[in-house]
């Protein structure tokens, strides 16, 4: 027998280990996909694990905690009226939605009512932020199914509602309007009418998106029956929002617990849908942009006159105790529970956010779907990744 | 006049390389401006392209010049001869496409008999180009996308042919000109004035044809290979640069030669009525009226591309194996019996 060298030896072992790794991975049920953390269908950084046998998944979890920012840490930090600049950062599409169970929250512990006024001007942008969120999640959808132009419909409609936003708040994206005890300002001159306009505009979209999106039978067959969430797995694992109406469940949080808002003193529908599908869900959401741009047509027809800030001292301090207020946002319920020690800042703050207990579900969701399936499901279960890891 | 025939082969073979490429790149340039940087800007309310010349109309170049400096990256575990091959071959079926189509009565790169026999046959080369980049690029979502355009391609390519079938019953040849004389020279119940252009009687095999074709384009509602929103960018994720501009002029040209191949057998091609088919005329305006036509055909190829959502695999193999072909098949009994009859 010939010598061989200890080098030719390592390679020889290194060898017969990268052939047994082969072996290994052949033999094994299929391949691992890595969705994200970068993956254009994502749109934000999650990060889905997939075990995919042929284009079947056999598994399925997700990562969250890529864009991880700390707020509920960060509002210890803060003094309460800071902290609504930090929290409309959470769902950056429809960000004065995040900021209103906080204020409310506030004002619970503080005892304060928003005068009339406020409270309707608050319902109206709220209703409008959620306006401006969905529908870009109803152009989106169509792209997570192939067809690219329904989304730029939806940005050019959104630019409406957000130059409204402006035209009050003077941000687009994050208005950080919402004051303890009312609302920074007052409405401008002339925005109740513009804004019945832009209404209308959003309902001329709502229909474009019904023909030219959710009539088409590419797009049904892409979606119904697809992702399919009963109404007890969906309740179990916390789904909220139109995730849960789109599987029958009757709950809305502006309905059934309307406080501080005054949705309770207008007339409007909760839309719920059956079937629990993909396409369920996207029919739920197209119904409620509807809805909303009524209820804002409503609302703006008669606001109330009135002061649009309470008595509330120059310097914050919330006095001791915890409060836990929850709202129907664009994405699901959203709720702070807002401990405070009696200090400038709260003492601790538990954001309860609706994308995160919507993701949850996607381990139980995506098994056994096609690769192409994944992305219908999670575009159609609608979370936006700020709202995911906070 | 001198045909190209009585030229020295050297020179006819140059002619016909600096024509191959003229009309490849000139048709992808022509479809990229026109539909991908204009139509689809209109569509989505948007302007495209407007500050590199006149409307953006430069813009081509600045992008082929941008594409010229990237760098050409290949993955570290890639199959290198394989990947950098892969580009080249499918572009290579364009241009093996393109030498069938006439532009004119003698404007033509070959004059086969076989002239639809050979595109369909060729047609089917960019399949391997696509299988050797998915495989060549040591990336899951690429292997994804190359098998997904296999099993795709390989699913359309019948139908596809069976819709040609009803043409070649009509004409009665499968040469290309053939194909245009026949239309060209026909009648319809002894009117001739619009000759007979061959979407009035094989309107089924055009449908067939245009769906089929979308699907070999891999234009969406079929992109289901390239589907970004999933696959990045399927088979093409990880190239750049250079062979990323390749597969890019491939994608875009192969649209213009298929849209070129609708055109002639369908809109009788180079022929436009009220000039006599036998007319030198045509020999120069026959290339600018195919080219009418291209831009007509792909105009509805990319219509439906920016307008629809893609078909999972399942839905777009079922389509073609139990709608597209069954329909095709009646449409060739149909025309066989009425070829007869009549």
């Amino acid at each position: 027998m010939t010598d061989v060298s200890d080098r030719q030896k390592l390679s020889y072992i290194a060898a017969q280990a990268a052939d047994a790794r082969v072996n290994l991975e052949i033999e094994s049920e299929g391949m691992t996909l890595n969705l994200g953390p970068q993956h254009p269908a994502t749109h934000g950084t999650l990060r889905i694990i997939a075990r995919l046998d042929g284009e079947q998944v056999i598994k399925a979890d997700p990562v969250m905690g890529y864009m991880h920012r700390g707020y509920e840490k960060l509002t210890e930090v803060r003094s309460y009226p800071q902290v609504t600049a930090l929290v409309n950062r959470i769902d950056w599409l429809g960000s004065f939605a995040n900021e209103v169970p906080f204020i409310l929250a506030a004002e619970k512990l503080m005892e304060v009512e928003a005068p009339p006024r406020a409270q309707w001007i608050r319902t109206i942008l709220f209703e409008m932020s959620r306006i401006a969120n969905v529908v870009l999640f109803l152009g989106d959808m169509a792209v997570q199914v192939g067809a690219v132009t329904p989304v730029f419909f939806a940005f050019r409609d959104r630019e409406h509602i957000l130059n409204q936003m402006e035209a009050v708040t003077g941000g687009r994206f994050h208005p950080n309007f919402d004051r303890i005890g009312g609302l920074k300002d007052d409405l401008p001159k002339g925005w109740v009418d513009e804004t019945q306009q832009v209404m209308k505009k959003m309902r001329r979209f709502c229909d474009e998106i019904e023909t030219l999106v959710m009539g088409n039978e590419i797009f049904q067959a892409r979606t119904r029956g697809i992702g399919i969430i009963p109404a007890d797995v969906g309740l179990s694992y916390g789904l909220s929002g139109a995730n849960i109406r789109g599987s029958g469940v009757d709950y809305d949080l502006r309905r059934d617990n309307p406080c501080g808002l005054v949705h309770d003193q207008i007339d409007w529908k909760v839309w719920t849908h059956p079937d629990g599908d993909s396409f369920s869900r996207f029919w739920v959401r197209l119904q409620e942009v509807r809805e909303s741009t009524l209820m804002v047509d409503q609302l703006l027809s008669d606001i109330p006159a009135g002061p649009i800030m309470a008595k509330v001292p120059k310097i914050i301090k919330v006095p001791a105790g915890e409060a836990y207020v929850e709202t129907e946002n664009p994405l699901g319920a959203m709720g702070y529970y807002v401990v405070s020690k009696g200090d400038l800042v709260p003492f601790r703050v538990k954001i309860r956010s609706a994308s995160f207990s919507n993701v949850s579900i996607t381990p139980w969701l995506l098994q056994g779907v096609y690769v192409p399936d994944i992305i219908t499901i999670l575009g159609s279960l609608y979370f936006i990744l700020g709202d995911i890891d906070r | 006049m001198m045909t190209l025939a009585e030229l020295a082969y050297w020179q006819s073979t140059s002619l016909r390389v600096v024509g191959g490429l003229a009309a490849v790149l000139l048709m992808a340039g022509t479809l990229v401006y026109l539909h991908l940087f204009k139509l689809v800007s209109f569509m989505q309310s948007r302007l495209g392209p407007m500050e590199t010349g006149p409307y953006g109309s430069l813009q081509l170049l600045a992008e082929v010049g941008k594409f010229l400096q990237k760098e050409d990256i290949f993955p570290r575990k890639a199959d290198r001869f394989v990947f950098a091959a892969a580009p080249f071959v499918v572009l290579m079926s364009t241009f093996l496409l393109v030498v069938v189509v006439p532009g004119g009565p003698d404007a033509w790169f070959i004059d086969s008999d076989l002239g639809i026999y050979l595109a369909m046959a060729v047609s089917s080369v960019s399949v391997i180009g696509i299988l050797m980049a998915g495989w060549g690029s040591a990336n899951k979502y690429s292997l994804m996308g190359g098998l997904r355009a296999t099993g795709q391609l390989i699913a359309y390519e019948l139908p596809l042919i069976l819709a040609v079938v009803g043409v070649v019953i009509q004409a009665g040849t499968m040469n290309m000109q053939g194909i245009v004389l026949a239309q060209a020279d026909g009648e319809i119940f002894g009117w001739g004035a619009i000759g007979n252009p061959f979407i009035l009687t094989q309107f089924v095999g055009l449908a067939v044809f245009l769906i089929a074709m979308q699907a070999e384009l891999t234009q969406s509602p079929f992109d289901m290979p390239v589907a970004e929103s999933e696959l990045v960018t399927g088979y093409m994720t990880e190239y750049s640069g250079m062979r990323f501009l390749l597969f890019f002029i491939g994608e875009f040209a192969t649209a213009g030669v298929f849209s070129a191949i609708a055109a002639v057998l369908f809109l009788g091609g180079w022929y436009v009525p009220g000039i006599d088919s036998d007319s030198n005329a045509f020999n120069v305006i026959g290339p600018l009226v195919m080219l009418g036509k291209v831009v007509f055909v792909s105009f509805l190829v990319f219509w439906a591309r920016f307008t629809f959502p893609r078909f999972r695999e399942d839905q777009l193999q079922r389509l073609a194996w139990k709608f597209l072909i069954p329909i095709a098949l009646v449409n060739i009994v149909a025309t066989g019996i009425l070829k007869v009859a009549f």
